[in-house]
């Protein structure tokens, strides 16, 4: 059956037909849709775990006990997740075993763009790169079946524009894939020295056997035009290639990028005149390339820095620009920002207002940096807040004073809690603000171990995070609400000027989430308002400026009323609610 | 056949992901190869949001570049001017009139271009203005503009009315099947 697909749901598709039983994930985008697609599938188990770490240790653990798995994160969810995958690279599998990550180049997303074909190669596993959704449906079933072939976890590595773009898939069945009977085997899966010892070797042998392999798999294929340049490349980048340059050039495709082939790429190499490699982020074929003794042109030509198309292909080789209208001057740029009613922004206004130093952290709240707000310090990785907040306030005596934290609920279970501790443990007086919207808002909503409902929406434990504060050592743990605002202010002030360490939790659900009940909008008196501006502080979509006065959006407006508490002049005002 | 390229543009929140739901499956029930390219995430808060659809014979790229575009289906006005590079020579430009000020205007820090679509049609670009946002509203919700804007890119392509309005069947929720199916008859005969 033919269907216009995203590549991330092509994957799901691909996993779920070749027999995938356990599936453990945190979402990130661009790669968050994998794991919600495969949740749909009734016959499999789906979870969102607290972080990629654990996500990989579910997988391996399902593996281990003879079950086809999975796990998907963005590429620095990798990161966090490189501890067990640098090791389940020396155990090698039972069940076959997908580790699906996708690079963000450009950045739509993220906060840096590196290279997770980087990992591939420091730990020894192979990865396979698709082109289209097709390729995404074919390939991640085909990597469930190397991982069993070669007895190793399989990377499966997207770019944003493979993951998110649509394109036509002819899917098929399920497959039958039983469990298989767990036996015992410790010299392969308990990694202490004497056992590991003799494990590297045999990684060491299977890249030389997949080497082999990708001498003659069809995941890797010539392509030959005008052999006048002959160009090798992978991903969206053969895209690009095929539309800028179409038969004008010869081209090597390759499936498989890690290992990579070299008695392929020396017959290509020897069959064109001038050798060119195209790929995105980091000179990585290129390198291996060099290591043959070829001299290819590549980085020297295309930048490691952003996302390509076929038009920076085009300019690049010296092609005549296509002519377009011209860009008028001074169009204002049109950036992404919190939501009216957005419960982040009560609590950032009592931060800005207050001169607080504010170390961030990864999510929708990040946007408090932007103007008008321009409310956050820094923001480095997930959970950084937390103990970068220990460390600022190390750095210097009377920093507590006047320096928080903020991180959301999410982030605070993948990687805020164990920073919690060391607060606790190697006590500095920091005052830590969960900001508590009930869901994963940045990714699409969703859950986690604090809302209360797991992957399917059904009831789940649910994390008590004033408990869990408690427990690990903090006696000032508080509530706030983030729409009050005379309460913000005093809870902040008050909490700063403690002295011992405190976590102050601002907790208000997002105000997308569909169990949210939204109030009538407010509305300015015209007669009453002044045009102070003050209401403009907030930086909400709302609220613009017309004529002199503020003007409110009822299309936008949800009546949070944060900018009514706001008001000098008791302009803004909301209908009779019941 | 030469591939065709249109991009959908506006703001997040605006509909525009329906909009090119609906227009994949059209294309894909009409026989030809699609891509649908677009980025999800932070973008889509209230960001400016393009989406890329391509159908032909055989589509290698998913996204659409400079001078490259066919069609521009813009959600609002200054949206139209951002991405007015990517048209092709003889592409036109398909603008719904509305005005949504972006956060640097709401602040004062910028000031949104006055006469921009003029400004436009000054350098010889092909625009088609409409008001989507009224005619959505006489149909019955002002979260029909999408499928208004759609109906409008109807009249210049060769697919047939009848399909168009399958795939809205196929597309949107049982519950909002009436106010679409009449969003688009509106765009469609719109004088």
């Amino acid at each position: 059956m033919k269907k216009l697909l995203i590549g991330n749901e092509a994957i799901a598709r691909g996993l779920y037909e070749g027999g995938v039983h356990v599936v453990s994930s945190y979402p990130g985008t661009p790669s968050t849709e994998i794991t919600e697609f495969l949740s749909k599938y009734d016959d499999i188990h789906t979870e969102w775990a607290p972080n990629e770490k654990v996500a990989m240790e579910v997988a391996f653990g399902a593996s281990l006990a003879g079950a086809r798995s999975a796990c998907a994160m963005k590429h620095v969810g990798l990161n966090v997740a490189a501890d067990p995958l640098f090791t389940l690279s020396y155990t090698g599998v039972t069940g076959g075993l997908v580790i699906c990550v996708a690079d963000d180049p450009a950045m739509h997303s993220s906060q840096n763009e590196q290279d997770s074909r980087h990992y591939a190669i420091a730990a020894k596993v192979p990865m396979l790169e698709p082109a289209d959704s097709d390729e995404c449906y074919r390939f991640a079933k085909e990597a469930l079946r190397l991982s069993e072939e070669f007895d190793t976890p399989m990377l499966l590595r997207v770019c944003t524009r493979i993951a998110h773009s649509q394109s036509i898939v002819d899917i098929g069945e399920r497959a039958p894939s039983p469990i298989k009977e767990y036996v015992k085997n410790g010299a392969k899966f308990i990694m202490m020295p004497g056992n590991a010892k003799r494990r590297h070797p045999v990684v060491e042998a299977r890249t030389e056997t997949l080497t082999a392999y990708a001498e003659t798999t069809p995941l890797n294929r010539i392509e030959m035009g005008n052999t006048d340049v002959g160009i090798i490349t992978s991903g969206t980048c053969y895209q690009y290639v095929k539309e800028a340059l179409g038969d004008s050039v010869s081209v090597l495709k390759l499936g498989m990028i890690n290992p990579l082939p070299r008695q392929l790429i020396l017959d290509f190499a020897s069959r064109v005149k001038r050798l060119i490699v195209i790929e995105e982020l980091d000179g990585i074929i290129e390198t291996h390339c060099r290591t043959l003794g070829l001299q290819p042109e590549g980085k020297s030509l295309f930048t490691p820095i952003g996302e390509y198309s076929q038009q920076t292909i085009a300019r690049v080789l010296g092609m005549p620009e296509k002519k377009s209208p011209a860009l008028p001057e001074n169009i204002p740029v049109r950036p992404p920002m919190m939501c009216a009613g957005c419960p982040h922004r009560g609590m950032f206004y009592t931060l800005a207002q207050n001169g607080i130093t504010v170390l961030g952290d990864i999510g929708c709240y990040t946007l408090g940096a932007q103007p008008p707000l321009s409310a956050l310090d820094s923001t480095l990785c997930m959970g950084a807040s937390v103990s970068g907040l220990h460390g600022f306030n190390l750095a210097s005596p009377e920093a507590h004073r006047k320096t928080v934290c903020v991180i959301g609920d999410s982030t605070f279970m993948h990687s805020g809690m164990t920073g919690l501790v060391n607060i606790a443990y190697n006590a500095t007086n920091s005052t830590v603000i969960i900001l508590d919207n009930s869901i994963t808002g940045m990714t699409g909503h969703q859950q986690n171990p604090t809302t209360g409902y797991n992957i399917k929406g059904d009831p789940a434990a649910k994390v008590d995070l004033e408990a869990f504060c408690r427990a690990v050592g903090f006696s000032r743990v508080c509530v706030v609400d983030p729409y009050d605002l005379a309460a913000c202010r005093e809870v902040v002030l008050r909490e700063l000027a403690a002295d011992e360490p405190s976590v102050i939790i601002s907790r208000r659900p997002c105000v997308l989430l569909k169990s949210v009940k939204t109030r009538s909008p407010v509305t300015v008196n015209t007669d009453l308002c002044r045009g102070c501006r003050k209401c403009m502080s907030l930086g909400c979509p709302a609220i613009s400026f017309r004529n002199k006065k503020a003007v409110i959006d009822h299309t936008l407006c949800v009546g949070c009323d944060v900018c009514k508490q706001l008001c000098p002049f008791h302009a803004i005002e909301s209908e009779e609610r019941n | 056949m030469k591939t065709t390229s249109i991009m959908i543009v506006g703001v997040g929140g605006q509909g525009t992901l329906l909009a090119s739901k609906l227009l994949g499956r059209l294309l894909v029930d009409q026989g030809y190869d699609v891509k649908v390219s677009e980025v999800h995430g932070m973008s889509q808060r209230g960001g400016s949001v393009v989406t890329y659809v391509r159908f032909g014979e055989r589509v290698y790229s998913p996204v659409i570049t400079k001078g490259e575009a066919d069609f521009i289906v813009s959600f609002e006005k200054l949206e139209a001017a951002r991405y007015v590079d990517h048209l092709a020579p003889d592409g036109k430009i398909i603008v719904n009139t509305q005005q949504i000020d972006p956060m640097p205007v709401i602040i004062g820090s910028a000031s949104y271009p006055s006469d921009i679509l003029g400004q436009l049609s000054a350098q010889g670009v092909h625009l088609d203005m409409l008001d989507a946002l009224s005619v959505a509203e006489s149909a019955g919700s002002a979260k029909a503009v999408n499928i208004v804007l759609m109906a409008r890119l109807a009249t210049y392509l060769s697919i047939p009315e009848d399909q168009w309005l399958k795939a809205i069947e196929a597309t949107v929720p049982a519950k909002f099947k009436e106010l679409n199916l009449k969003a688009f008859s509106l765009g469609y005969h719109l004088s």
